[in-house]
């Protein structure tokens, strides 16, 4: 564990500690000079390397491996089978659900996407499992494959994600002004930096596992069952991640195998991902196709949005990316109608990408209403206006907050969308069509009970402990200033420590729920400390403050005093020494009274306890509305993305500093889903042929404009302890859209189908 | 463990006697070979290191010609002052080229033997089929995802683009290679697939490349070289052209015109029709545009690789008309 220094990030002015304060990330110099040792980099004492084989088909059965060069190779310690490999446990799902099945093998004997596990070969070195794992010769009977939603057919009915209200096909019938288009995103991937991976070590019976992971506590829980060993025997350790964007919460079957092998020679096993594999071993973003009907008045006023939506799911696994999500919420409408199906092709099951669900679903109605106002000639912005929904149409309840009104003025005064020409291709710099594009965009409050150990050590210094992580949105950080600020010490005294599941136990971090969970754990337990410093300062007959006629003492810049003066004035360390006190400690949580230990078990390990955002008088999301300039070259179809300006209510912002930077990472990220990103998958093989950070396309910096971000958020107590509301998944939200509304301003080309890449403008 | 041996090369004589070692291959920056080696397309049996020949990282420029060692980096050449003043179009294409990280390594003559980018070549566990590593298998790119792939100079046997910004504008302004023994203009050093698609250069074994060398001219001097592509920075050409321009004095009479396209064929393309088209006649923009169109004369597509054609006349044209601009 690095002990981060935080004078250095304290140092740009006295009031960045509280709770509201630019601090710059107290991880940033352990990460930029090395220091921050990730999860895999462990140095470990007869480490073995492990190395997998993959299917190369995408359907079909493995009839045979080969596995007789591959064992007597140099190095080799073992070639694991699914016929050798140790048969595991199921283990239950994330909401808690038990297992489908009483065992689980890793490796795989029925082939059902193209990347799937096989074998693994395990060597002294990674050079030599590499080479050996290249021996093993796998044979198939290969059978056709489903390789996308335009194999399928209209798939399987999600009955659960219907939302309907009104009679909207008669409404959209009967309406005046009508549109009606397909929208389609591609498979994504998160494309995170760090690739997947562990070291696995068994001692006895207890497991330690270094890997990065978005929720240690999620992941410690499957391992131990499919282990059977009690919970508490596994260790999980993720002390920094290199991004995780909704990939790292799950223990996967390449976590298995390392786990298995690892227990199988005694010795501890290091296995991660090469680049390709992390394309093919864990879901993306499903690929989507949506339709939106919407029929309105002359005005401009929304009689009925009718929406259909499919994804992609596995053919041995459901994903499901609630495709309606914003389009029930967005607009005030009296008809509404929402269904999905899925349908079933051969890949790895997709997974939660930075704001799964509100990312795609945003794309088909914000580019919808644009078209909507495109035909009735009205402003964009003015149309979103006119159906602006004053409280949450699907449940009819009011917004706990919702600043989007707000978000629309300011991002279009900072933008100057008023000198817009309303005309498609009416504005050029020189041989660039310039397009300007708005979207609205929004992301549920999710919420969950939380729990942290504060500890006052002797010589003043403060402990915060949880085991919930940083992936670089801040946790660090902001724990320290909340214990800071609430305990009244420097934030420089405070040393926050993540990442291990032997600390107070944390849920996902997923979905932004962990800002607004965690601040009010650490609110909680240094308020606890603090009371039972001040309880024994003014009981203990050692203290100064004993008999002092106070029934409270202040702590400030790490001082304690009594509220009016009188009495002395010490620091926390002078207290601390006068007590005989080694430590105080407290360990708060959120959760409610009443709960058995069941149900705080589930509440760390599963997210079946989280509250819906809907729950109780309101309806809790966070709000976003992005402006975007583009410029489409005339002749090459090329599109750059040159101006955005983006207001966002996220509510109170515990640090503006860490949540503009998330916000931006967001914004960025919707411009390569805009633009470049699409998994290519070779049909005759059902397989991604681009998996790679070379022919992957990511934003490069280039690619970049500066982005002005605005907050326009105000506290909102029903969302959090502190006011927050999420803040990571936001930013993404909307972008997509904004920009292909710029080009259809651009050129007059409406581009439905993401990425927008220049053959479609050409 | 694959082995290999490993041998570092103190002369170009010693260089090119390790060279003609059966399954021996040249380090020097080492930004293809490593990376080829790392997906399994590369095996070599010995590894020649000569990155630490010495005295052939020059860079040699005067108006006449420029002498170019076969060791010096390609961001030396990018941000040498009289490449910029006497070839334009050599620096633009080097700076258009990788990213940052890769052109501190690599190094020129590398740069020459830069391998295609097709996904197919580069997979050879998934997709055993691939002529240009092992002839006679077949290609999995024709009838695949194409969308990068050449549209001229392909055979059946393999459609692979050539991926290179450098030797675009090297084609155009006529450089040759400097093999020792033989010196090849780099039109010829290039070689188009046929039936042999795994020969992509006219190299022998014990050869190797010590210099290149670039006659100057006033197309030289007013040249540019623009780059199409999909994203800003660190991609490869979606269609690419190096132009040289020499008006008479008149200002708007084409006197010397060079048109070179990279990122539409297997090979660095030179593409004289549009040259001849345009030699002679005055430099307007319908002329221009109409004459671009010559270059996609044979030009055959893919599919998703269809809109290539479309684009790579606009890229020529565009490039002409800014150097037209600038006079």
């Amino acid at each position: 564990m690095t002990v981060h220094d935080m004078k250095h990030a304290a140092s740009d002015s006295a009031r960045l500690e509280a709770v509201g304060g630019r601090l710059s990330r107290v991880d940033g110099p352990a990460k930029i000079t090395g220091k921050a040792h990730y999860a895999f980099e462990q140095q470990l004492e007869g480490l073995t390397h492990a190395v997998l084989v993959s299917a190369t088909i995408a359907a079909g059965k493995v009839i045979g491996i080969d596995t007789r060069a591959a064992e007597t190779a140099p190095g080799v310690l073992a070639v694991l089978t699914p016929d050798t490999i140790m048969v595991l446990k199921g283990a239950s799902d994330w909401l808690g659900n038990p297992p489908a099945q009483p065992t689980y093998n890793p490796l795989a004997r029925e082939v059902t996407f193209s990347g799937q596990h096989i074998a693994a070969v395990v060597a002294e070195t990674f050079e030599q499992a590499v080479a050996a794992a290249a021996l093993v010769k796998v044979s198939y009977d290969e059978t056709p494959a489903i390789v996308d939603l335009s194999d399928g057919t209209d798939g399987i009915p999600i009955e659960a994600m219907t939302k309907e209200w009104g009679n909207a096909e008669a409404a959209f019938a009967a309406a005046p002004v009508r549109v009606c288009a397909a929208y389609n995103t591609p498979r994504e991937f998160q494309a995170a930096m760090e690739p997947h991976g562990l070291i696995a070590r068994w001692q006895g019976d207890e497991l330690t596992i270094w890997e990065p992971s978005q929720w240690v506590d999620g992941m410690a829980r499957t391992y131990a069952e499919w282990f059977g060993v009690p919970f508490e025997n596994v260790r999980l350790v993720s002390p920094y991640i290199g991004g995780g964007f909704g990939s790292k919460a799950l223990a996967l079957a390449h976590s298995a195998v390392a786990a298995a092998a690892a227990k199988m020679l005694g010795r501890p096993v290091k296995l991660v991902l090469n680049r390709p594999q992390n394309f093919t071993s864990y879901g993306g973003r499903a690929a989507t196709r949506q339709t939106v009907a919407i029929g309105a008045d002359k005005a401009g006023r929304i009689q009925s949005i009718v929406h259909r939506g499919v994804n992609e799911t596995a053919v041995d696994g459901m994903w499901v990316e609630p495709l309606g999500s914003v389009t029930a919420i967005m607009y005030a409408t009296p008809n509404f109608s929402s269904k999905q199906n899925v349908v079933r092709v051969n890949t790895v099951v997709p997974g939660a990408k930075r704001a799964p669900g509100e990312n795609p679903s945003a794309f088909g109605i914000e580019c919808a209403i644009d078209e909507l106002a495109y035909e009735l000639g009205i402003d964009p912005l003015e149309m979103r206006l006119i159906n602006y929904a004053e409280q949450d149409p699907q449940v009819k309840k009011p917004w706990s907050t919702r600043q989007l009104r707000e978000a629309f003025a300011a991002g279009a005064e900072a933008f100057g969308w008023a000198k817009r020409s309303p005309a498609p291709h009416s504005m050029r710099d020189g041989r660039q069509l310039v397009g300007w594009g708005v979207a609205a965009g929004t992301y549920p409050v999710r919420r969950a009970y939380g729990e942290a150990m504060v500890k006052i050590l002797a010589d003043g210094s403060v402990e915060v402990e949880s085991s919930s992580i940083d992936m670089g949105q801040g946790t660090y950080t902001i724990l320290a200033q909340t214990a800071a600020e609430t305990l009244g010490v420097p934030v420089e005294q405070v040393t926050v420590k993540l990442g291990d599941s032997l600390l107070a136990r944390a849920g996902v971090t997923g979905g932004s729920r962990l800002a607004g969970v965690m601040t009010g754990a650490v609110y909680k337990a240094a308020s606890q400390a603090l009371d039972e410093l001040v309880g024994l300062a003014l009981s203990d007959p050692r203290s100064p403050f004993h008999g002092l006629q106070a029934n409270t003492l202040a702590v400030k810049d790490g001082r304690i005093a009594s509220p009016r003066g009188e009495g002395p004035e010490l620091s926390i360390a002078e207290l601390m020494g006068m007590l005989g006190r080694e430590r105080i400690e407290a360990k708060g949580d959120t959760v409610p009274a009443g709960f058995t230990p069941e149900q705080r078990y589930n509440n760390y390990t599963t997210i079946a306890m989280a509250l819906p955002h809907t729950e109780g008088d309101y309806s809790r999301h966070s709000w976003c509305a992005h402006f975007v300039e583009v410029r489409v070259d005339e002749d090459f179809g090329t599109v750059r993305v040159s101006r955005v300006v983006s207001a966002l209510d996220s509510g109170r912002l515990y640090n503006p500093k860490l949540a503009e930077s998330q916000w931006k990472g967001g914004i960025i990220m919707g411009i390569g889903q805009a633009l470049l990103e699409e998994g290519i998958v070779d049909r005759r093989h059902g397989r991604i042929v681009n998996g790679n950070f070379a022919d992957y396309m990511l934003p490069t910096n280039a690619d970049i404009p500066d982005i002005q971000t605005i907050s326009v958020g105000i506290p909102d107590p029903h969302s959090s302890a502190l006011g927050g509301k999420g803040v990571g998944e936001l930013g993404i939200v909307g972008v997509a859209p904004a920009i292909a509304n710029a080009v259809f301003h651009a050129t007059g080309k409406r581009v439905r189908d993401l990425p927008i890449t220049l053959e479609k403008l050409i | 463990m694959r082995d290999f041996s490993y041998l570092r090369a103190d002369s170009v004589e010693a260089a090119r006697n390790a060279a003609a070692l059966p399954g021996a291959m040249l380090l020097a920056g080492g930004t293809t070979l490593v990376d080829l080696a790392k997906c399994g397309v590369a095996e070599p049996s010995t590894v020649i290191d000569v990155s630490h020949i010495e005295g052939l990282n020059a860079i040699d420029v005067n108006s006449d010609r420029a002498i170019i060692g076969a060791l010096a980096k390609m961001s030396h050449v990018a941000d040498h002052a009289a490449v910029k003043s006497q070839f334009p179009a050599v620096s633009e294409a080097l700076w258009q080229a990788a990213s940052a990280q890769l052109r501190n390594m690599a190094t020129i003559g590398g740069n020459l033997m830069q391998r295609t980018r097709c996904p197919y070549f580069r997979d050879p566990a998934n997709f055993p089929a691939c002529n240009k590593r092992a002839p006679g298998s077949g290609c999995s790119a024709i009838g695949g995802i194409t969308r990068g792939h050449a549209v001229l100079g392909t055979s059946e046997a393999c459609i692979a683009t050539y991926p290179g910004d450098l030797a675009i504008a090297l084609v155009a302004f006529d450089a040759e290679v400097d093999l020792g023994e033989r010196r090849l203009k780099i039109e010829d050093f290039f070689l188009a697939p046929g039936a042999t698609a795994e020969q992509e250069h006219d190299i022998r074994p014990g050869e190797i490349i010590t210099a290149i060398e670039i006659p100057g001219s006033a197309a030289a001097r007013r040249s540019t070289y623009l780059k199409v592509r999909d994203r800003q920075s660190y991609e490869f050409a979606a269609a690419s052209a190096a132009i040289g321009l020499e008006l008479e004095a008149d200002g708007r009479t084409i006197r010397d015109i060079r048109v070179a396209l990279g990122g539409v064929a297997t090979k660095p393309w030179r593409a004289r029709s549009v040259e001849d088209a345009l030699k002679g006649k005055a430099l307007d923009e319908a002329s221009v545009r109409k004459a671009s169109e010559l270059a996609m004369e044979g030009a055959v597509d893919h599919g998703a690789n269809h809109y290539k054609i479309a684009l790579a006349p606009r890229v020529i044209a565009r490039a002409i008309l800014k150097l037209g601009e600038t006079a």
